[in-house]
């Protein structure tokens, strides 16, 4: 007993401390800045931005598959963990269902701020045509939202039962919102028989659901004729790449909370061996895939494809390309691949790098393509054949960022982080194991 | 989940409509095979046909044809049995960029992407520049019209493709599906000026995808609409009517005849003589542009370099 209450002292939502605070309130000022330039743009139009009839879509667009690809990090560590009954992941999963969420909500608010007239959103219903992706996007993100959604709440509701009964005393505004969130949980056989199947379910969907919204990502790009998106590769490879940015984005946001919740005695040097391991897959996958995806076409030099590709390989976007390729993948292979690159420091600057370079790596999927169209850029001014995002543009999406890094940790700070049942449970079956041993 | 349910009511509606189709196609099948069998009453009647023959039919075989009445018509249809087309003598282009100005004109065109733009071509270092006049290919297989979610951009009977600015909702999915890039995106607010005031003096009373930039929309999507509110006239489409050199000759695919003002020819002999083709035709989308090959030029390719402007297709003057 004595040590579950030591659980229940560790795990139980805890006050942000100073710096906790000062995280919170700059995420704050960041959101309203971004609103303020939103409010801008709804205004002047999008003429605010850099984006021009060649240069159709910028930083919204690729940002949007940055959050959809971060996004797929539920449906992997909760979902396919889960069906391999990796044990490990317990005190991991939580916090992926929670990126997970963010991420999805974010992704369908950044959708928006690129769409020019988002007063006619009803359009997208009232209209709808089904043969368009864009509707295929409309179906499948609120379906993930929701599915997301559920499988963080199901496994939390015997939580916050526990939580109603430890701040009954300390905090009882607290304690009746958790109450009223636990959905009189008493933990009886019969809810308990019911909870699991639900799990199970919904860990069962969200596979599949996870699939179809990263390759109808991908699907907005390869149902175009435009060279660099028109392929075959497209659907794989953005798996492959949200497999990336999500175990990525996993393993910074665990360190981060980790250590500013001393949970050292939870998330153990073990856990990160353990994500660097899947980490590693993930980025040799996507690196198979972009081997496909660039030294194919490189090989025949279709002119139209060399042009595309001498723009990433020596051109103007070079700088970017090699840095994603080589500091963003190759390099976390290598340092990955050995035992001391996988202790929780190292891995969480390479966790950091591999989810910047995630973003830039949608940037050059989706620019650098738009800017050689088939016929030459002719009759437009000087400016309109590049694109670098505009001030406006930078506000908004740092903005998009900041949101979902608020949604995160207002879920960490009023979430137990770490399963309560499921933690007790297994250490209760750990110490009877121990028992029956001696 | 709102839109899941209304999808699939959708679905389930548009499911009852097929069947319901199929019903009706059947009882029609029924109907002509009933008329195949009548028996002919022994009359004859003299007819033309379009290529000019005097040819003698049954008169029970003529089904009367009700004329078009203007109250069938509607904007997303279309002219009744009409396949608009155009073809572009590339040999005639000196880029005299009237057909560009008289565009911009005409549709109140204040951005800074012409519809319509005169690219200066050349495949290779080895081949000849030539002039190329390019607008929207109004293509059979129109790609901008696949990728739209809400049915904004719509392909008529009538083979034009044009844009309901009031339903865009602006997220540019057809201007990235388009491979010939005509379409232009209004970005702020057009300044159009005394556009209502042409309104009301030319009483195009409503605004209509039929003319395209009457008005323009911010936030929303423009291209080159073939002028159906020409047509309408019985004038031709304002690039066609504007050019010095009938480069643009514009027509009718089933009456076979194309005209450029000056001269009418049949479309499909004039392809055949001139060596025809469309523009990027390996993609499918199957244009309703025919290109007629620069060949045989009166003039040097050099003297249309004095109007080119890389930079600008729409000039603040106009």
């Amino acid at each position: 007993m004595e040590n579950y209450d030591n659980l229940l002292n560790d795990l139980a939502p805890k006050k942000f401390g100073k710096v906790g605070v000062i995280w919170t309130c700059s995420l704050i000022a960041i959101i309203i800045v971004g609103i303020i330039a939103y409010i801008d743009q709804l205004i002047k139009g999008q003429i605010v931005t850099n984006m021009r009839d060649y240069a159709l879509w910028g930083i919204y667009i690729s940002n949007f598959v940055f959050f959809v690809a971060t996004s797929f990090v539920g449906s992997v560590t909760v979902a396919i963990l889960r069906l391999t009954k990796n044990k490990w992941r317990t005190p991991l999963v939580r916090i992926a269902e929670i990126i997970s969420l963010a991420a999805i909500a974010m992704a369908g608010v950044t959708i928006m701020i690129d769409m020019a007239r988002p007063d006619r959103l009803l359009n997208l219903f009232i209209h709808a045509r089904l043969q368009s992706p864009i509707t295929w996007d409309v179906i499948i993100i609120p379906t993930y939202i929701v599915i997301s959604f559920l499988l963080l709440y199901f496994p939390l509701i015997p939580d916050f039962a526990i939580l109603k009964k430890h701040f009954k005393d300390k905090n009882p505004v607290l304690s009746k919102w958790y109450g009223k969130l636990s959905l009189n949980w008493k933990g009886t056989a019969v809810q308990k028989a019911l909870q699991e199947k639900s799990i199970r379910i919904i860990a069962l969907m969200i596979i599949p659901v996870g699939l179809i919204l990263q390759t109808i990502d991908a699907w907005l790009f390869s149902t175009t004729y435009r060279i660099g998106w028109d392929s075959t590769n497209m659907g794989p490879y953005f798996i492959a790449g949200a497999f990336v940015a999500g175990i990525g984005a996993l393993v910074t946001v665990v360190y981060i909370v980790r250590r500013a919740y001393h949970l050292e005695a939870y998330i153990t040097d073990f856990h990160f061996d353990k994500l660097g391991k899947l980490l590693v897959l993930a980025c040799l996958t996507y690196l198979y895939f972009n081997i496909n995806e660039y030294l194919l076409p490189a090989y025949t030099v279709t002119k139209d494809e060399s042009v595309h590709l001498n723009t990433l390989f020596s051109g103007s976007y070079s700088p970017i390309f090699w840095a994603v390729t080589i500091i963003g993948l190759i390099f976390p292979i290598l340092f990955l691949l050995f035992k001391k690159g996988r202790k929780p420091l190292p891995m969480f600057i390479i966790g950091l790098v591999v989810v910047l370079a995630s973003w830039w790596k949608r940037y050059l999927i989706v620019t650098p393509t738009l800017l050689h169209p088939f016929l030459p850029i002719q009759g437009v001014p000087k400016s309109w054949h590049h694109y670098f995002p505009s001030i406006h543009e930078w506000l908004i999406t740092l903005a998009t960022l900041a949101m979902a890094l608020l949604i995160i940790t207002l879920l960490v700070r009023f979430l137990p982080i770490i399963p309560i049942q499921r933690t007790a449970d297994e250490q209760a079956l750990l110490n009877n194991e121990k028992d029956t041993k001696s | 989940m709102k839109n899941d349910s209304n999808s699939r009511r959708k679905f389930l509606n548009n499911g009852l409509k097929a069947g319901i189709a199929t019903v009706i196609g059947g009882i029609g099948l029924s109907k002509m095979a009933t008329k195949l069998n009548a028996k002919t009453d022994g009359k004859k009647v003299e007819l033309m046909t379009t290529d000019g023959h005097l040819v003698e039919v049954d008169a029970s075989e003529i089904i009367e044809e009700k004329t078009t009445n203007s109250k069938s018509y509607t904007v997303r249809e279309g002219f009744k049995n009409k396949k608009f087309v155009m073809v572009v003598d590339l040999a005639k282009c000196k880029n005299a960029l009237k057909c560009v100005s008289a565009c911009n004109k005409h549709h109140y065109i204040t951005g800074k992407n012409a519809w319509l733009k005169v690219y200066k071509m050349q495949e290779s270092k080895d081949t000849a520049p030539y002039w190329m006049p390019t607008a929207c290919q109004h293509c059979d297989q129109p790609a901008c019209v696949t990728v739209c979610p809400v049915d904004a951009t719509f392909k008529r009977r009538d083979g034009i493709v044009l844009i309901d600015n009031n339903r865009c909702i602006g997220c540019r999915f057809c201007m990235a599906a388009c491979p010939y890039s005509t379409r232009v995106f209004n970005w702020s607010e057009p300044d159009q000026g005394d556009i209502t005031l042409n309104l009301s003096m030319e009483q195009e009373t409503q605004p209509s995808p039929e003319h395209g930039g009457l008005p323009s929309i911010k936030g929303t999507v423009d291209k080159c609409d073939f002028c159906p509110h020409e047509i309408k006239k019985g004038k031709l489409p304002h690039c066609v009517a504007a050019c010095p050199n009938g480069v643009f000759y514009f027509g009718d695919k089933y009456e076979d005849t194309v005209t450029n003002g000056d001269e009418t020819l049949r479309f499909s002999k004039l392809l055949k003589d001139k060596s025809g083709y469309r523009l990027m035709e390996g993609l499918g989308t199957e244009p309703s542009v025919y290109y007629l090959p620069p060949v045989d030029r009166l003039v040097d390719f050099e003297k249309g370099l004095k109007q080119y402007d890389e930079y600008q297709s729409v000039k603040k003057s106009e």
